[in-house]
């Protein structure tokens, strides 16, 4: 018996390995397209700004004098920024996204909200600006403080955060779960000790995507009316602050050459600080990833 | 859930670790500075400021040397904008609202409304610079009227001919800041007088990108701040204004003088009368501004007032005391 008709095989043999070879080449040119623009970028802020960053950069108050001008208050009004958005945002996305995917029913309320969280994370940064303005600046008058921005931060990425989440979960095989009610777990049991761990890489990812988004943020920390010039440090959650993006933003508007090097220097800074970010959020993914 | 409970631990952690080092640092800081006020005796306090983008950089400057000698005394500035500051001076969330343009009926109305009265305090100059590119060697000055005829919108293709019949037959390539700015307002006020502007002009909150628009291209033409100007003098042509008594170009001496008119406007903060009464700090914050802000102002790019003006400024500061 002739299982392969050889000739019809080997007559669309050739254009069937050229049209592999063609989308191997459009996808790797598709990843060195943006590699490239990135190398681009980046050789042109760290030229630029390598020369303003050191120890000294890091600890002074923005200033008139380029040469002594730094984004201490910034650096660390930064930080503490994602100190608050980080659990506030990943606790009620990750949250929604277990009740939506585990709990909810599947009728059309769920799918209407489901459309509408999409729909949000489309929504410009302004209007979550406005917005925190409106309800957590004025209304709840907590003023333009840690928490205030913070608040607004967290509503801005939420939805990346739930749709992440919601992914992550879908992509949890039902035979574990089976297996796990079949033991006799209750959906609890089941959503913390299989579902959640198993899907914390992806829930991460797009957690760290969305805290990348909320700390490269300026439009509406301005609309919050955030100073750009701070000569002290935030006591608490509810004290004045500014951030790196803000100070950034001002440095390059200027008229002076090198303010637009700070500006550069600042970009580093912020760059560095977001790949410290990346790693402790790669660091607890690989731990999970592991397991299963 | 071994796993699990590490990673909330981790987490916890390292919240808490950011939250010391923040602390940390805050508590050297403080240190720092009552050592300073036991040695001095010095003011307490905070003081708000939110205002113009223009004037950010005079207010920054002086802050930094306040907070050389009054170190108690907190200071934010914002820069949200001539009318997103008034908008919180209005809601009584600031102490001075910075200004590139008096303050306009409808602002004054609400402040009355809400009982805030306010004294109005000049800082410096800015001198609205008119450039054109480099290579442009036709434009020798240009008056009111033909800056009129460039910039105001009335459905034709402008072309350097239309201005002066000799100039050469080329579209006119506009540089505008964006219809948010002071910048513009005064323009507009002076130049457009509510007329709309060319549709064709290319518009950008950011006079870093009109320079360089001004800059890579022959037949444009566009206006700016005087400090843009100052920084990039090599690279454009300035265009004497003739307000009716002869082209002036601008420079320190023709802005702070008003004979480079009517394109030198002054440079404002509004202060509230009640927090000069009340809080020690703001006056003596205030009475800072008025002494040092003519050095401060030429520091970053603008033009100071004549040393009268200043004085004048000081006298009515006492008054409000």
């Amino acid at each position: 018996m002739n299982f392969f008709d050889h000739k019809s095989i080997n007559a669309r043999m050739k254009i069937r390995v050229i049209v592999n070879l063609f989308a191997k080449i459009i996808f790797f040119a598709a990843m060195m397209f943006g590699l490239f623009i990135l190398g681009v970028l980046l050789y042109r802020i760290v030229s630029q700004g390598i020369g303003y960053l050191d120890l000294q950069f890091l600890q002074s108050l923005p200033s008139r004098k380029p040469e002594q001008a730094g984004v201490y208050t910034a650096l660390i009004g930064s930080v503490l920024l994602m100190a608050v958005v980080a659990p506030v945002s990943l606790l009620l996305g990750v949250a929604t996204a277990i009740y939506l995917e585990e709990y909810a029913k599947d009728n059309r309320f769920t799918a209407f909200i489901k459309v509408n969280i999409s729909n949000l994370a489309g929504v410009p940064s302004i209007v979550f600006g406005l917005l925190g303005l409106t309800v957590f600046v004025r209304a709840l008058a907590l003023g333009t403080s840690v928490l205030a921005a913070g608040l607004t931060m967290s509503l801005l990425v939420l939805p990346i955060i739930i749709v992440a989440a919601q992914e992550a979960l879908k992509a949890v095989p039902a035979s574990l779960r089976e297996a796990s009610y079949a033991m006799g777990a209750t959906k609890w049991q089941t959503i913390v000790r299989i579902v959640l761990p198993v899907a914390i890489p992806g829930i991460l990812t797009g957690g760290i995507l969305a805290l990348s988004r909320a700390i490269g943020e300026t439009a509406p920390l301005v609309v919050l009316g955030l100073p750009l010039f701070l000569a002290y440090l935030p006591k608490s959650i509810f004290d004045l602050f500014t951030v790196l993006p803000m100070q950034i933003y001002n440095w390059t508007g200027r008229p002076q050459e090198e303010f637009h090097s700070l500006a550069a220097a600042g970009i580093i800074v912020l760059l560095i600080l977001l790949l410290f970010m990346n790693f402790l959020a790669v660091l607890i993914r690989n731990k999970f990833q592991k397991r299963y | 859930m071994k796993s699990f409970k590490k990673l909330a631990l981790t987490a916890i952690m390292v919240g808490v670790l950011a939250f010391t080092t923040a602390c940390n640092a805050q508590e050297t800081q403080n240190n720092n500075s009552k050592k300073v006020e036991e040695e001095t005796k010095q003011l307490q306090g905070e003081i708000k400021i939110d205002g113009s983008s223009t004037v950010f950089p005079i207010m920054e400057a002086v802050v930094e040397e306040y907070g050389m000698e009054q170190p108690g005394v907190k200071v934010s500035v914002a820069s949200s904008g001539t009318g997103g500051g008034f908008e919180a001076f209005i809601a009584g969330e600031t102490d001075l609202s910075n200004a590139s343009r008096p303050i306009k009926d409808e602002e004054k109305a609400k402040l009355e409304e809400k009982g805030i009265d306010y004294t109005e305090l000049k800082l410096a100059f800015d001198g609205l610079t008119v450039v054109v590119n480099k290579e442009n060697d036709w434009v020798d000055y240009l008056t009111i009227d033909e800056l009129k005829k460039i910039w105001v919108e009335d459905g034709t293709v402008k072309k350097w001919s239309d201005i002066r019949p000799e100039w050469p037959d080329e579209e006119i390539k506009l540089f505008s800041p964006g219809t948010d700015s002071g910048t513009y307002d005064y323009f507009d006020e002076v130049v457009l007088e509510g007329k709309p502007l060319a549709e064709k002009a290319a518009l950008s909150e950011d006079d870093n990108i009109l320079v360089q628009g001004v800059k890579g291209e022959k037949n444009a033409i566009g206006y700016f701040g005087y400090a843009y100007y100052l920084e990039n003098k090599n690279n454009l042509k300035v265009v004497p204004i003739d307000g009716g008594n002869g082209p002036v170009e601008p420079n320190n001496k023709t802005i702070e003088s008003s004979e480079y008119a009517p394109l030198s406007r002054p440079l404002f903060t509004y202060v509230k009368n009640i927090a000069v009464k009340d809080k020690e700090e703001v006056y003596h914050f205030v009475k800072f501004v008025l002494e040092n802000c003519a050095d401060l102002s030429e520091d970053v790019g603008y033009v100071k007032l004549p040393k009268d003006e200043y004085n004048k400024q000081l006298k009515t500061l006492e008054e409000l005391k």
